[in-house]
């Protein structure tokens, strides 16, 4: 039966004033039951306050062949990462 | 002159009678039976799903399958618990669970019926978990605060087990045509068992006087309205009313019972008091 289902990603916010974020997928025939299965899939042990699901045909990917040109040009530029400040010990989630 | 607005009576008072007058207690015998026919109704039922662990049509169904059973399951626990506390006589939860026979269960005959096909349990579960949410909203209300107690835990399970089981029932019979057949046939296996849940016999009515139980009969208009709807929405007709099943309730079961706690108090009976 679930091979005849469509794939649906689902996203999880632990607590409140968090992001969303991605946790796996669902098999479900319609949006309605893929929620219905993220909850019983995905937070049965107070992982979550809240689920997004997405079809995962929806999503549209990079291609891995194509990694270098995307992300290694990245890889030398480390003044654009924010160490180069102080951050306040009670600042939380950066 | 304008009257006086109409007094709202506490549940289980008359209204007649001496100012302040006592509230009555339940016998012992009949809380204890009382309190057995809520537990029973959620372990049957959890014993039921739980027989889904691993076949379920998909995985995550499995899992919500499951979920469902370990949520009553977990009710019956409380509730048997409680029974045992109020009998007196030593017995907690597992003990009444796994060492009284087929004639001293009190569950409703609706939960004890078989799985059958996917539309089959889905039917048993919608009939099943929109009554039990009617009942335990207001249980939750008890005089008895560990039973008010229980219930308000157990409502927002409940709430669940109703919505996806109806949302089920619609899909089924809203979805292709071997899936609506198979939905019309589960209803109509499940629904002569209907009856029985709105039925008040002594024990029932002595715990509503006593503003411990819930009054079953008074839901019964709101619990066919909600079954109007979701039939509706499914794209069905109601089944024909059938000649209703009574008895659960003083022990009378359908065979599928005792085939039920064969499997399920085996272990516990073969091998007592065994850890793993």
């Amino acid at each position: 039966m679930s091979k005849d289902w469509p794939l649906w990603e689902v996203f999880v916010r632990a607590k409140g004033g968090m992001a969303h974020r991605h946790v796996g997928s669902v098999h479900a025939p319609d949006a309605g039951i893929a929620l219905r299965h993220a909850r019983d899939t995905y937070t049965r042990r107070m992982e979550g306050v809240s689920l997004w699901v997405v079809p995962s045909a929806q999503i549209t990917a990079s291609d891995p062949a194509e990694d270098a040109a995307m992300f290694d040009p990245a890889m030398d530029k480390i003044y654009r990462h924010p160490t180069f400040y102080d951050i306040p010990d009670d600042v939380k989630h950066i | 002159m304008a009257s006086l607005p109409p007094i709202d009576l506490p549940a289980g008072t008359s209204g007649e009678g001496a100012f302040d007058a006592p509230v009555a207690e339940p016998s012992r015998e009949k809380l204890f039976d009382y309190l057995l026919r809520l537990g029973d109704d959620s372990l049957i039922l959890g014993q039921r799903l739980s027989e889904y662990c691993g076949h379920a049509p998909s995985v995550e169904v499995d899992l919500s399958l499951a979920n469902m059973a370990l949520d009553l399951i977990g009710q019956a626990t409380l509730f048997l618990d409680l029974a045992g506390e109020v009998e007196g006589k030593g017995r907690d939860g597992d003990a009444l669970a796994f060492h009284r026979d087929v004639l001293d269960f009190r569950n409703c005959w609706l939960v004890e019926q078989p799985n059958g096909d996917f539309a089959q349990t889905m039917a048993r579960q919608w009939l099943f978990s929109t009554w039990q949410k009617s009942l335990f909203d207001r249980l939750a209300n008890s005089r008895d605060p560990r039973i008010a107690e229980i219930a308000a835990k157990a409502v927002k399970e409940v709430a669940y087990h109703q919505d996806l089981a109806a949302e089920w029932v619609i899909r089924l019979g809203d979805g292709t045509e071997e899936s609506r057949r198979r939905m019309v046939d589960g209803l109509d296996w499940m629904w002569r068992f209907v009856p029985e849940l709105f039925e008040m016999d002594g024990i029932a009515a002595e715990a509503v006087r006593c503003g411990i139980g819930v009054d079953v009969a008074a839901f019964r208009d709101d619990y066919d309205r909600r079954l109007r709807e979701v039939i509706a929405g499914a794209g069905l007709e109601p089944p024909a009313d059938q000649r209703p099943i009574l008895g659960g309730r003083r022990g009378h079961h359908s065979e599928h019972l005792g085939h039920l706690l064969a499997i399920m108090q085996f272990l516990p009976r073969t091998y007592p008091d065994s850890k793993w």
